[in-house]
């Protein structure tokens, strides 16, 4: 062997190694949200063998058959069924100048939910339904809702009502700002906070179907497919932005204002992974 | 009473001031550990990962320290401190960390 070739040889074999290691390496940071999809399904499909892909989205009901009969009981005088009503009417009622809610949507609104929320290239950011319907009353010369309180409930409520049945649909586009939103909304979901040090992956990854003190925790898969929900316990309903709040504190942890970004991510995540389940909104709960 | 007896009486009364001064905090003491507890707290505002417990606490000391109980006011506020300081650990720790936990 000459000297020549023992160096040629030496750098190959350096580049192969190189080559061998990149991918692995790429592998453990790189965001690849179609196969995080897939592995979140089947975690759960997997941990609830006898529940079917759709059941997921009845949060707590879908957990044992005692409560998916209290499930389906409610469900023929539904408490929400007030809100709904309500939703319905604010959405056709048109604002002072005479716009209504319809001409700011897609499809006039109508059957839409499940593509929310999605990435508007143009701002850089996650838009979520809740705050796109604010938006729309402040475009429109309205003040904005609360976005914890009854009315954006009603609105977000009816708006589901139109989807039912529609599986969710969320797409990341081709824009690293996009992958980037959907990265940090999942290190949201796996993070740990407050003084009890719970993640939110904790309670519905680890524990679905566990009871805390009376309440029994909701399957992440789907987790937001039937919000708003109306719940016995608020005597009312509640929105995606109290849901996330509530969690935030109980764990005692200050929780972020509702719609910052950290929030809109966190959203963008959760609707990704459960792309494929129905809307089932608005739920009741217990 | 001989010079030397009052001296000891004079220097044990001086030792006693001291040791009551060092057990009472002061309405100064109360200001710096609250400031230095609402400054650990913003930092963990920053890091975007406050806890109930510590503005509780924070607040705790506040209402002592208004109603001149200064010693209590110090300890609440070294207690809200500490909490801050372990929210500020858990969100650095925090960074990596979560990724143990993700579903793969
Ligand atoms: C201490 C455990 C705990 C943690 C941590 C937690 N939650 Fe919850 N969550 C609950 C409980 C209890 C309920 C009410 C029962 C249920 O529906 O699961 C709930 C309900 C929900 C619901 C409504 C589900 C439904 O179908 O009714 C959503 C959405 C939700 N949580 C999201 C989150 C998010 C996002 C995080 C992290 C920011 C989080 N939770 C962290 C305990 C927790």
């Amino acid at each position: 062997m000459t000297r020549r070739f023992a160096i040629r040889a030496a750098i190959a074999t350096l580049a192969l190694g190189v080559l061998a290691l990149a991918p692995a390496a790429y592998a453990a940071d790189s965001v690849d949200p179609a196969a995080d999809k897939a592995a979140f399904q089947k975690f759960f499909t997997g941990k609830f063998p006898k529940l079917k892909l759709e059941d997921f989205v009845n949060g707590p009901y879908s957990m044992n058959e005692d409560l998916h009969k209290q499930w389906e009981e409610k469900e023929q005088f539904p408490p929400y069924e007030f809100s709904l009503e309500a939703g319905k009417e604010m959405f056709s009622t048109p604002f002072k100048n005479g716009k209504t809610y319809a001409d700011c949507f897609p499809n006039q609104g109508i059957g839409i939910r499940q593509n929310y929320p999605y990435f508007d290239e143009k701002e850089g950011k996650v838009v979520t339904l809740e705050l796109a319907l604010n938006r729309c009353r402040e475009a429109n010369g309205e003040a904005p809702f609360s976005y914890v309180k009854d009315d954006m409930a009603a609105l977000t409520a009816y708006m589901a009502f139109t989807s039912r049945g529609k599986p969710m649909d969320i797409k990341i586009p081709n824009d690293p700002r996009a992958l980037e939103a959907y990265q940090k909304g999942k290190e949201y979901f796996y993070t740990r906070r407050g003084q009890l040090n719970f993640s939110c992956a904790t309670c519905h990854i680890q524990s679905p179907g566990e009871r805390i003190r009376a309440e029994v925790l909701a399957p992440a898969l789907g987790i937001l497919n039937a919000m708003p929900i109306y719940r016995s316990e608020w005597s009312g309903m509640g929105t995606t932005s109290r849901r996330f709040t509530t969690c935030n504190s109980q764990i005692r942890g200050v929780p972020l204002n509702p719609q910052d970004d950290e929030y809109r991510d966190l959203e963008y995540y959760l609707s990704y992974v459960s792309n494929g389940l129905p809307i089932s909104g608005p739920g009741a709960r217990p | 009473m001989s010079t030397a007896i009052r001296a000891i009486f004079a220097a044990s009364a001086l030792l006693l001031a001291a040791a009551t001064t060092a057990l009472a905090a002061s309405e100064a003491d109360y200001k710096t550990a609250y400031a230095a507890a609402e400054a650990a707290n913003k930092e963990a505002g920053l890091l975007r990962n406050q806890w109930t417990t510590t503005a509780s606490t924070l607040s705790a000391a506040k209402k002592a320290g208004e109603a001149g109980d200064f010693d209590t006011a110090v300890a609440q506020a070294k207690e809200a401190e500490a909490l801050a300081k372990a929210s500020i650990f858990q969100a650095t720790s925090e960074k990596e960390r979560w990724k143990d936990m993700e579903v793969r």
